[in-house]
């Protein structure tokens, strides 16, 4: 369970967040969404540890996460845009990783098996495209079997096949009571895969609540719509104002 | 810590321009040592080429590493270990492998060419200028987040230390050239690593007088094996102080 309270953070003279409140729980899984820039990914680096919030506190389950980083064991990410030092091979990748976690009694190897990336592990990084490197990034996050999962745009760049295996993986993981942190830019995929919506906009926290809830308060059937209506209105309110 | 350098340290050593670089300074050493009969002026030619070397090539090379592995260090940073731990790990990677490169293109070659107490010196005035401008490229790639300004800032350094450095000591002495200026000038050479590895061998070619004053009043003030030791102190301080100044910023960055 993370529980972020009171968190701003300004880079320069931009406020990238401005005290946010949020409780993201076991057995639920989180749709982060907002326009470009409105502190999503900031906000997921501030769960990581990468970014150091300004003010605010962030737990996750129940211990301060600040000056600490043994709840990274807890914890597995999947970022944007994954490179690798080039002349590493994939094997050796997934070793060192290995390597640095103490936990390896859960270990899951079932996506790099469908990814087929155990027999390519000989191949060097720098040689893989941008596909092939999400998948091992895809792979190392849900390697441990952590109870948290952060995936930051999961399903870009992967081929359709991949998109599929990715996303039945998420589903079959979602009800083992873990906390899925999810952002992405389509829709229809965090429709399928999230029970939940936090939408962020200029580093505020708008809504958070279930799928259900925002599709019957804005009478749209698709999340997609449902999102759409809720920035055209919050638009408008900003023009009011 | 040595499960990350093992991995990054490998990666690093397969590098193509590493690779390029061990076989420039081959081919620097065995040209030095072959045009060159006297094999004390065969050294000294080759110091005046790891002065300017060595320095140059630790700190842009370490610099865009530091840059290039960007997100990978954002991939570390996710799993469990602090901060500390991959930032020496990334330091000691960087300086292995340069170190490495070192070894195989000037240490070893000479070895068999010229085995002598100057060379052994000349090696470990390489290494320890290898371990100082890495640290030094390490507080210029913490100090922005912008590779092209940290490039700038790290050359700015070299530039510093093997150009505009020599020009303000000589300014110094020759404007002030009626004062006992014996101790000032001691400090103002400790204050750039270069020249501290430079009177290191110096003192031991027994060629102090080509440094002129400075290494004249070095030579005099130390005797050798004592201006060798204060050179190698200070050679770490300067390679201490950077990485540990670096840290503290790595630590509370935003990532």
């Amino acid at each position: 369970m993370i529980i972020i309270s009171a968190v701003n953070k300004r880079f320069g003279k931009l406020e990238v967040l401005k005290s946010i409140y949020a409780e993201f729980n076991h057995g639920k899984s989180y749709a982060m969404i907002g326009p470009n820039g409105s502190g999503k990914t900031t906000l997921i680096k501030c769960i990581l540890g990468m970014v150091l919030p300004d003010s605010g506190t962030i737990n996750v389950n129940g211990k301060s996460i600040a000056n600490d980083w043994s709840y990274r064991n807890l914890v597995g990410y999947m970022p944007q845009i994954g490179r690798y030092p080039d002349q590493m091979k994939i094997g050796q990748i997934f070793d060192m990783i290995r390597d640095l976690r103490q936990d390896q009694s859960h270990i899951d190897e079932d996506l790099i098996k469908e990814f087929n990336l155990d027999h390519m592990s000989d191949k060097r990084m720098h040689t893989l495209s941008g596909g092939t490197r999400q998948k091992v990034s895809a792979s190392l996050a849900f390697l441990f079997n952590p109870r948290i999962m952060i995936l930051d745009e999961p399903t870009a760049g992967l081929d359709p096949i991949a998109v599929e295996i990715l996303k039945e993986k998420i589903i079959a993981e979602k009800n083992k009571d873990r906390t899925f942190l999810i952002t992405s830019h389509i829709m229809s995929d965090l429709d399928e895969l999230t029970s939940n919506v936090v939408y962020l906009e200029e580093g505020k926290i708008l809504f958070n609540d279930t799928i259900d809830l925002l599709k019957e308060e804005t009478g749209e059937i698709k999340l997609g719509r449902a999102i759409a209506t809720i920035m055209k209105r919050n638009l408008k309110e900003s023009e009011r104002v | 810590m040595m499960k990350i350098a093992k991995y990054v340290s490998y990666d690093i050593l397969r590098n193509r321009f590493i690779a390029l670089y061990t076989l420039f300074l081959l081919m620097v050493t065995f040209s030095m040592f072959s045009l060159d009969s006297d094999p004390g002026k065969a050294t000294l030619s080759l110091l005046n080429i790891v002065l300017l070397v060595v320095p140059l090539v630790s700190i842009v090379f370490t610099t865009i590493h530091f840059y290039n592995s960007y997100e990978f260090i954002e991939l570390l940073l996710a799993q469990p270990v602090s901060r500390k731990t991959i930032y020496f790990a990334e330091y000691f990677s960087i300086s292995i492998a340069l170190s490495t490169a070192y070894i195989i293109g000037v240490a070893i070659p000479m070895l068999f060419l010229n085995f002598s107490e100057s060379s052994l010196y000349l090696i470990m005035a390489g290494l320890l200028l290898t371990f100082v401008f890495v640290a030094l490229a390490f507080g210029a790639s913490v100090a922005t987040r912008d590779k092209a300004k940290a490039i700038g800032i790290a050359l700015l350094f070299w530039f510093y230390f093997t150009l505009i450095y020599d020009g303000l000591i000589l300014y110094v002495i020759y404007s002030f050239s009626d004062y006992p200026l014996d101790k000032v000038t001691l400090a103002l050479v400790s204050l750039n690593p270069i020249d501290l590895a430079r009177i290191i061998i110096l003192l031991k070619l027994d060629l102090s007088a080509l440094m002129g004053y400075t290494g004249a009043f070095y030579k005099n003030f130390f005797g050798s094996s004592l201006g060798v030791i204060y050179s190698v102190l200070f050679l770490f301080v300067w390679t201490l102080a950077p990485l540990l100044l670096a840290m503290r910023k790595f630590v509370r960055k935003d990532i």
